[in-house]
Parts: C-alpha cells; sequence; structure tokens
C-alpha cells in the first residue's frame, strides 16, 4: 500500500515535448514510473520518448487509459491544463508550475469541488512512492521504500527529511509535496489524512512552514483522529514579518501565521516538534521506537 | 507588489471609484505648481501633503501634513521631500520619501456631518476565496479594533463562481450605518472596488479610511493596493510602477542574477537551493547560536555563475562573519556546485570569513572531496547536524 500513486498508476505528462516535460517525463521513465504518453496541444500523433503524445487529455484518457496527471505547463496556462485533466476524468493531478496567479486558483478550486479527483500543488514537488512510481521532479535516489510518510510544503526540505529518515534505517511508504502557494488542491491535513487511512504508513512527518493556517487544522484534526506518532517541523522562525519568502504563500501576516504559533498549536495537539530541521529523521526514529 | 497611495488610487478611479483627488510630485516647486492647479480644478484651498512610502502609519512618523496657505504648503513640502520618514512600518531606519501626494481636503463641511469607515479586500486562505472586510471604525490601526473590539469588525464572503452580489454591497452600506444618497454611494463603490480587486490581479486592496464627506460622498482617502506578483505579466503596465527605491539595492542586484534574496540583519550569510530549506538553514544558524544575514534561494538551477553571484552579495554585507552554504541536490549536482565554489573563491580572491559548504544529495561525496582537495579555508559537511555544529564552532571562535 501507499497514497496517491504506485506501480499501477498510468501516468500521462502535461507539456510532454516542452523541455521541462521532457528533463522530468525523461527521468520518472528512468525511475520504472509508469508513463504512457502525454499531452501537448497541436503535436498529436506523434511520438516522443517512444511514447504517444495525444492533443487533448480526453484522448490520454480514452486511449491510453490513464489515471493521474502531471502538469508541467507555463503559469498562464496551468490553471486551464488543471481544469482539463479533471474534466477528462483523470483522478490523480499533480501540478509542479510554480507562478499560478491566485485569481486562477480560485477558480480551480471552484471547479474542482464537485469533480472526483484530487490536484496535488501547484508549486510542488510532486508524489512519490519510492520503487514504484516517482510522479515528480524529486531525486528518487533519496527516497528508500519504506513505512514513514512525508507531507511537506516544500522541496528540497522533502528531500532532507527523506534523507534523515531513511538514514535511520527506516524508509518512506509515500512522500506528498503540497506546494507552497496560498491556494493549493490539496492541504496538510487532507494529506495527513491519507497517510492515516494507509495501512503500509506507521509514522508521518509533516513539514510546514510560515504563512496561513493549514498546519494548525491538520494539527487540530490529528488530535481528534490521529492514530500514528507525527513528527512536525516549520521553517520560517527567523523569517521577517510581512515578506514574501520566496513561495508565494509563505508570509506572515499575522500573529498566529508564526513559525512559533504553529509550533505551539502543534505541540498542543500530541505532535511531537522538531526544533531543528536537522534532528527530523532521529525524532522520527525514536517515536517509531516505542 | 506594493503600489503607492498615487499608483493606487490611479488604477481605483478607471473602475468608477471616487478618491480624493491629488497630484504627485518629487520637488517643492512642483508641489506649490500641483497646489495652484488643484485650486483651480478643485477649487481646495487647503492641501494636504503626504509622503509616498511602502509602509502604513505614515502620519505618526510626520509624513501627512496639512497646509493651509501656499507658503505653508511649500514649507511642509520643504519638510516632508526626502526626509527619512520612520513609521510604526518601516523599522527604525525609517524611509527616503522621494515623493508626495499633494492631495485636495476632503474634511470640509461639520465634523458631525462625516464619517470615515475601514474596508478592504483580501484572500481569506483557509475558505479559498475572497472577502471584504469592513468596520465603522476607520482611520483608525485596523489590528488594534480587531484586538479591541472584535465585534466591530465585518466580513462578507465573495463566492468565486457568482462574484460579489448586490444584495452583499447592501448589506455592508446598511450595517456601516449609512442611508439615502451616502447609502447609494457606498454600495457603488463597494461594488466597483471589488471589481478592481479581481481584474487587476490584487493581492489587496485596503482603504482606510473611506469617507463620507459632509455632502454624502464616498471617497478613498488613502488607498493601499498590492498585486499579486504571479500576475504581473497580465498587467504590463505594473513593471513601470514598480519603485526600486523602495526596495533594498542588494534585492535589486540579486533579482537581476535570478536569486531570490531577502537581507537581515544577522551575521551568518547563507546560500540554499529551495525556499523551504533555506528558511529552515536559517531556523538552524539560530539555534547554532549566530542569526541569519539574509535568505537566500538560489532555485534549482544552482550553478558556478549564480554561485559567485550569490557569494558577493553576501560579502557586501560587513556584518556577515561566516557563510554557510545548503545544497540538497537532486537535479542540481553536488560537483557542479562545489567547483562553483571553488572558482568563485578564486575569482573573488581574498574572502577572509569562515565558509561553510554542506552538500547532500546526488555526488556528494565527490563534491566534498573536491572541496577538500581545493586548499581553500573551507569547512566541508555532508549532514545537515554536521553543517550545524560547524556554524557553532566558527561563530564561537
Amino acid at each position: 500500500m501507499s497514497v496517491l500513486v504506485n506501480k499501477n498508476s498510468r501516468v500521462i505528462v502535461q507539456g510532454f515535448t516542452g523541455q521541462e516535460g521532457t528533463f522530468h517525463a525523461t527521468q520518472m521513465i528512468e525511475y520504472g514510473t509508469n508513463v504512457v504518453g502525454g499531452v501537448t496541444p497541436g503535436k498529436g500523433g506523434q511520438m516522443h520518448l517512444e511514447r504517444p503524445v495525444f492533443n487533448t487529455v480526453e484522448d490520454a484518457v480514452q486511449k491510453a487509459n490513464a489515471d493521474v496527471s502531471i502538469i508541467f505547463v507555463p503559469p498562464a496556462f496551468a490553471a486551464d491544463a488543471i481544469l482539463e485533466a479533471a474534466d477528462a476524468g483523470i483522478k490523480v493531478i499533480v501540478c509542479i508550475t510554480e507562478g499560478i496567479p491566485t485569481r486562477d486558483m480560485i477558480k480551480v478550486n471552484e471547479f474542482l469541488k464537485d469533480r472526483d479527483c484530487r490536484l496535488i500543488g501547484p508549486n510542488c514537488p510532486g508524489v512519490i512512492t519510492p520503487g514504484e512510481a516517482k510522479v515528480g521532479i524529486m531525486p528518487g535516489f533519496v527516497f528508500n521504500a519504506g513505512t514513514v510518510g512525508i507531507v511537506s510544503k516544500s522541496g528540497t526540505l522533502t528531500y532532507e527529511a527523506a534523507d534523515q529518515v531513511c538514514r535511520t534505517g527506516l524508509g518512506i511508504s509515500s512522500a506528498i509535496g503540497i506546494g507552497g502557494d496560498p491556494i493549493i488542491g490539496t492541504t496538510t491535513k487532507e494529506a495527513v489524512e491519507l497517510f492515516m487511512n494507509d495501512p503500509q504508513t506507521k509514522g508521518i512527518v509533516m513539514i510546514g512552514e510560515i504563512g496561513g493556517g493549514m498546519e494548525a487544522e491538520a494539527a487540530r484534526w490529528i488530535k481528534e483522529h490521529g492514530t500514528k506518532p507525527v513528527v512536525g517541523f516549520i521553517a520560517g522562525q527567523t523569517a521577517p514579518p510581512g515578506r514574501r519568502m520566496g513561495h508565494a504563500g509563505a508570509i506572515v501576516g499575522g500573529s498566529e501565521d508564526t513559525a512559533i504559533a504553529k509550533m505551539k498549536i502543534m505541540r498542543e495537539c500530541g505532535i511531537q516538534v522538531a526544533e531543528s530541521p536537522a534532528v527530523i529523521g532521529e525524532m522520527m526514529a525514536k517515536a517509531l521506537k516505542k | 507588489m506594493n503600489l503607492h497611495e498615487y499608483q493606487g488610487k490611479e488604477l481605483l478611479k478607471r473602475f468608477g471609484v471616487p478618491v480624493q483627488e491629488g497630484i504627485a510630485v518629487a520637488s517643492v516647486d512642483a508641489a506649490i505648481d500641483a497646489a495652484k492647479q488643484l485650486k483651480n480644478e478643485r477649487g481646495t484651498t487647503i492641501w494636504v501633503v503626504k509622503a509616498q512610502i511602502h509602509a502604513g502609519g505614515r502620519g505618526k512618523g510626520g509624513g501627512v501634513k496639512v497646509a493651509t496657505s501656499l507658503d505653508k504648503l511649500k514649507e511642509k513640502a520643504e519638510q516632508i521631500i526626502g526626509m527619512q520618514l520612520v513609521s510604526p512600518q518601516t523599522g527604525p531606519a525609517g524611509k527616503k520619501v522621494n515623493k508626495v501626494l499633494i492631495a485636495e481636503d476632503v474634511y470640509y463641511g461639520k465634523e458631525e456631518e462625516r464619517k470615515e469607515f475601514y474596508l478592504s479586500v483580501l484572500l481569506d486562505r483557509e475558505r479559498k476565496k475572497n472577502v471584504i472586510i469592513y468596520s465603522t471604525e476607520g482611520g483608525m490601526d485596523i489590528e488594534e479594533v480587531a484586538d479591541k473590539h472584535p465585534e466591530k469588525i465585518n466580513k462578507e464572503w465573495i463566492d468565486p463562481k457568482d462574484g460579489l452580489q448586490p444584495y452583499q454591497a447592501r448589506k455592508i452600506a446598511f450595517k456601516l450605518g449609512l442611508s439615502g444618497d451616502a447609502y447609494k454611494n457606498m454600495v457603488a463603490f463597494v461594488t466597483n472596488i471589488y471589481r478592481a480587486y479581481v481584474e487587476l490581479d490584487c493581492a489587496l486592496i485596503e482603504i482606510n479610511p473611506a469617507l463620507k464627506t459632509a455632502d454624502n460622498k464616498i471617497l478613498a482617502v488613502d488607498a493601499k493596493v498590492k498585486v499579486d506578483d504571479n500576475a504581473l505579466y497580465r498587467h504590463k503596465e505594473y513593471a513601470d510602477m514598480r519603485d526600486v527605491t523602495e526596495e533594498d539595492p542588494t534585492e535589486v542586484e540579486a533579482s537581476r542574477y535570478n536569486l531570490n534574496f531577502i537581507k537581515l540583519d544577522g551575521n551568518v550569510g547563507c546560500m540554499v537551493n529551495g525556499a523551504g530549506l533555506a528558511m529552515a538553514t536559517m531556523d538552524m544558524i539560530k539555534l547554532a547560536g549566530g542569526s541569519p544575514a539574509n535568505f537566500l534561494d538560489v532555485g534549482g538551477t544552482a550553478n558556478a555563475q549564480t554561485t559567485e553571484a550569490g557569494f558577493r552579495i553576501i560579502l557586501a554585507d560587513p556584518n556577515v562573519k561566516a557563510i554557510l552554504i545548503n545544497i540538497f541536490g537532486g537535479i542540481v549536482r553536488c560537483d557542479r556546485v562545489a567547483q562553483g565554489i571553488v572558482d568563485a573563491y578564486k575569482n573573488i580572491g581574498n574572502i577572509d570569513v569562515p565558509i561553510i559548504v554542506r552538500l547532500q544529495g546526488t555526488n556528494a561525496e565527490l563534491a566534498k572531496e573536491l572541496i577538500d582537495k581545493s586548499g581553500l579555508k573551507v569547512f566541508s559537511a555532508i549532514e545537515l547536524r554536521e553543517a550545524a555544529e560547524l556554524v557553532n564552532k566558527v561563530i564561537a571562535a
């Protein structure tokens, strides 16, 4: 078991023939991900990376039975790509694109409400289930298969946490990079919930950052429904208020979205909070030995 | 991206939002001309000189002054143009005032016939929809109102599909206690502000105060407008509205190399790939006994050129006593970054602050070897905890 993607996932790449799409599709195929094709409007019928190119996601679903999509199209067209994937019946949509306007994401969020699909991202590193499928841009070799689920807003910090966990001898069930934008498809709480319901996952690493209230929401949910140990970390304890720290959503607006405030709520809800990013793996190992 | 009051007002006027009119100027002579022009066109004989900086609380720092004659206007303009304005939001160093807005007087008539309100539009991240926040307590610090009188803060959430509905605009106007012409004008005001927010791709519109004048007009006396950085490509004119004098010069320099840099006031510089890891690295520096001198995300394409640019930008800060480079190589190969560091080091020459390099991920061992063999005064680490220990050691020395 795992969450969201596995060896049976039939993955398509939207923005398949572009530079980014080509590079990462190649990496994903090398990893062993079952990439069944891609979509580039106007290039349907061609072959790329020995796989068919389709004009529309609908074609890819009908002809290649795609059920997962990863999106690499530029910001101006990414929201539309998400809508197309959802409308075609794709179940898991992973949007890597950074820089989608908030107005577009409000619309996307509304569109997805009554559709049976899950959006991961945008502005995220994607999802990986080690040894089965990499639907993202993360370095696959860092992730050994195992029993720890990772939920994170940040890319490289996800790799860091996975590396630390794997160095203790543990491994990763799946890792979900949920993204650093103000509006994202899957919240921290929803990702944690997926892991709580996954029998293979024994422990969860939850990595957040300043801005918004998603970690607090997840913490309260864990307090009520949690059945597995959770180790948490919040980046940005030293971030100045009012400044956007790289990610569009990483900005302290009020007293409740600071790192300190979030860490406090997480502790109160029974999450083991790492003060330093260097001890995440160690804390997870200890928590699972008990 | 933040806009100045005068820029925000210009944009709002296009959507039919009435504003306190004014003319932005950069010199005292131009200020006097502007005042005369306003007198001719608007009939005002009282003017307000308003410093144009990207920070609130301008009045408290002496950046907003009323002038009742042209002589006084000259005097106030001389005081404000070029001043280093320190407000509750600028930090102790303050901000230099390059431009002022010469604005008409809108506080005419009897005081009891006027009323100030607060109105803002922004994104509610939790509900994933826009919200209009409004209050009868205008002209005050809204955080303070929220603190002391939370019951006086009202919110109206906007359905993303259907937008602001007429009944919502009416509700807002009624709840602000208005009737007659003032009520009608407020309904139009709210409707137009919201339309501007959406069509201009704003991240914030804050009108504080929105004034009901003695003759029942509703005016935006101030306008704080922030536009969504991700939507700049849809509004080409925003590029011309950017005021780089409001930004830290090193940050402007960094952005030319596509480096995401934010200046802080600590003693340990850092260079990291990825925003989350960069923030985490800053936190780690603090825990190790130092304090971060900057945020610097070199992104997914760290190479020799960006590494060198990063070095130069960090080293420009005399407070920096040590530099920590933290790269988790995925697609970025660590040995390439290591080579970049070695080259940059040689190119810049005489870097006399200790450098700690932590490279992990693709080709990390190879990278460590490269650095260790280079003969440079560089401490290298592979695990994050080793890097933290090194920071601690270097600062203590």
